[in-house]
């Protein structure tokens, strides 16, 4: 067992560029990933900051293999994923799990929350993990027969991260899962990763644009602007001596509470 | 809160259960049309030609909607006639929806040459006026209630191919469907288990009016004398019958009219019905 459960060395990603093809031959190539290498430590939580457009969804779901890189090289666990056909993939998949931003979305809107939770697992709705992992995110063991329809938008989180921890994952990723909840859903979903975190000893890499919330739950952080890493960083240090301009800049535009206002 | 839910149940109910009933009829006339017509369908006699139904003025008792030019009674081939209907309803209307369904899933799922490839046959095949493209085919296969069928699958199948395709496009794009890739799914599970699922509702709604338009077609190729034989009692043939006697004995040809508008409606009421009934997203 690595002690790292991902290296990621000089990682590339490009798309075809549709707006500028050609009429005829084929599209140049823009890169959203310029050469990225950094390491995630087993049982770290990594912030990913940066602002929008500047490849965090992209860097996530290339570590996912939601997408496959255009070049460079992908540990994970000692095995590199970076080309991995889907067959070669999926012994390694559940081991890989990833939080969705819209769970709403990435909920199957046909099938009800036990079934959801537990199709990965390959068992019946009524199978004892799914109550486990339901309980586990702070939902009753009844909402296994509801469908996501019938659920808050804070409730259909959990479900999500309830499938994802149900396959007991060694890393999970999660993009910007709470930017869709109101901020007394966000602060109930925060604290419920704290304490998964914790109990189940989970790496995590929770991509945001928010560094207040990074602050709270991170351990270290990368910045990425434009593709490129601009700072990776311990997040105390982070946030004490931003190294870069850019990372002082995303601080500066953290709303702090102004004693000067009056009600 | 105000909450429409409440009576588009109630509305969908009543169009749920009136489908139901008659659809019921219907199927239970073909079944037991031998035990409960009450003539020989085909049984001519001269003498009770052209006699109305049973609460005109002139009406014989025991023909309850009268009988045609060759005394043969109306109600009795109607009930005669619902076999073939039912029949070219279910196979024809299964063969078409599994074929269609299939092929559509597949080109929007994999989408690649596959994709391709079926939908440049639909565009090819949507070129062809249907009426003209069904009366060709017979002219090729021969009359009989097989070839019917296979002119129907093999006209209609496009129907299905295309609103699949575009749905389960449109599934494809979905967060769960990465989500089933990240939980180790393979394609083909993704497909059966992901997808269907959400495509079902909208594959059991045509296939409903699939049903009601193979009715329909039956009757067209019966109307101009293309489809079974003809001392096989089916709609469109009474209908083509009754057309050439409408001012003597509009009879003829207003029932069986009736019965296909009837049989064709609640096929389409039936699967919206269904639709809004056993949906979980919906209900
Ligand atoms: N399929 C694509 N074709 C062309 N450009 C793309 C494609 N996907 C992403 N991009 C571009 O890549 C860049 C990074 O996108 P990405 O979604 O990773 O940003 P992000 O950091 O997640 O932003 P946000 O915070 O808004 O979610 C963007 O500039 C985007 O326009
Ligand atoms: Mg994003």
């Amino acid at each position: 067992m690595a002690d790292n459960i991902f290296e990621v060395s000089d990682l590339r990603v490009d798309v075809a560029d549709m707006t500028r093809k050609p009429l005829f031959g084929p599209a140049p190539r823009l890169e959203i990933l310029k050469g990225i290498s950094f390491t995630v430590p087993r049982g770290v939580v990594l912030g990913i900051v940066g602002g929008s457009g500047s490849g965090k969804t992209t860097l996530g779901r290339t570590m996912v293999r939601l997408a496959e890189p255009s070049g460079g090289r992908m540990l994970f666990d000692g095995h590199d994923i970076a080309h991995l056909s889907d067959a070669a993939m999926r012994p390694l998949r559940p081991r890989i799990q990833m939080i969705f931003q819209d769970p709403l979305s990435s909920l199957n809107p046909r099938l009800t929350v036990g079934r959801t939770v537990a199709a990965p697992l390959n068992a019946r709705a009524n199978d004892p993990r799914v109550g486990e992992a339901l309980e586990h995110v702070g939902l009753p063991a009844e909402f296994a027969q509801r469908y996501p329809h019938e659920l808050s938008g804070g409730q259909r989180q959990r479900v999500g991260i309830a499938r994802a921890i149900a396959m007991r994952p060694e890393f999970i990723l999660a993009d910007e899962i709470v930017s869709g909840l109101d901020v007394s859903s966000q602060a109930q979903v925060l604290m419920l990763l704290e304490k998964l975190v914790a109990e189940l000893g989970l790496t995590l890499a929770f991509i945001s644009h928010d560094l207040s919330v990074i602050r709270r739950l991170c351990s270290r952080v990368i910045v990425l602007r434009s593709g490129e890493i601009v700072e990776n960083a311990a997040t105390a240090d982070l946030f004490e001596r931003p190294q870069h301009a850019y990372t002082r800049e995303l601080l500066d535009a953290i709303p702090t509470p102004d004693p000067s206002i009056r009600w | 809160m105000l909450d429409g839910r409440g009576s588009i149940r109630r509305r969908s109910g009543a169009r749920l259960w009136l489908s139901a009933v008659w659809l019921t009829l219907f199927v239970l006339a073909a079944l037991l049309a031998p035990w409960i017509s009450p003539h020989d369908p085909l049984a001519q006699d001269l003498m009770l030609g052209r006699l109305p139904p049973a609460w005109v003025a002139g009406a014989e008792p025991g023909y309850w909607l009268g009988t045609d030019s060759l005394g043969r009674d109306v109600l009795s081939r109607i009930i005669h006639g619902a076999r073939i209907a039912l029949v070219v309803a279910l196979i024809a209307g299964t063969a078409t929806c599994l074929l269609g369904s299939a092929l559509g899933m597949v080109a929007g799922f994999y989408r690649g040459w596959a994709d391709r490839l079926i939908s440049r046959l639909v565009d090819i095949w949507m070129a062809f006026p249907p009426v003209l493209f069904a009366i060709l085919l017979i002219a090729v296969l021969g009359t009989g209630l097989t070839s019917v069928i296979l002119a129907i699958v093999i006209i209609d199948w496009t129907r299905f191919c295309r609103v699949v395709r575009a749905e389960t496009l449109n599934q494809s794009k979905m967060d769960y469907v990465h989500s089933a890739k990240v939980a180790g799914f393979t394609r083909l599970r993704t497909l059966a288990t992901e997808i269907l699922p959400n495509v079902l509702p909208t594959i059991i709604a045509l296939l409903t009016l699939e049903m009601g338009i193979a009715v329909i077609v039956e009757a067209i190729l019966s109307f101009v004398n293309l489809s079974i034989s003809t001392d096989q009692p089916t709609w469109g043939g009474m209908i083509a019958e009754g057309r050439t006697s409408i001012h003597q004995a509009w009879w003829v040809l207003v029932f069986p009219l009736v019965a296909l508008f009837l049989t064709v409606l609640s096929f389409a009421q039936f699967g919206d019905g269904l639709r809004e009934r056993f949906d979980p997203v919906l209900r």
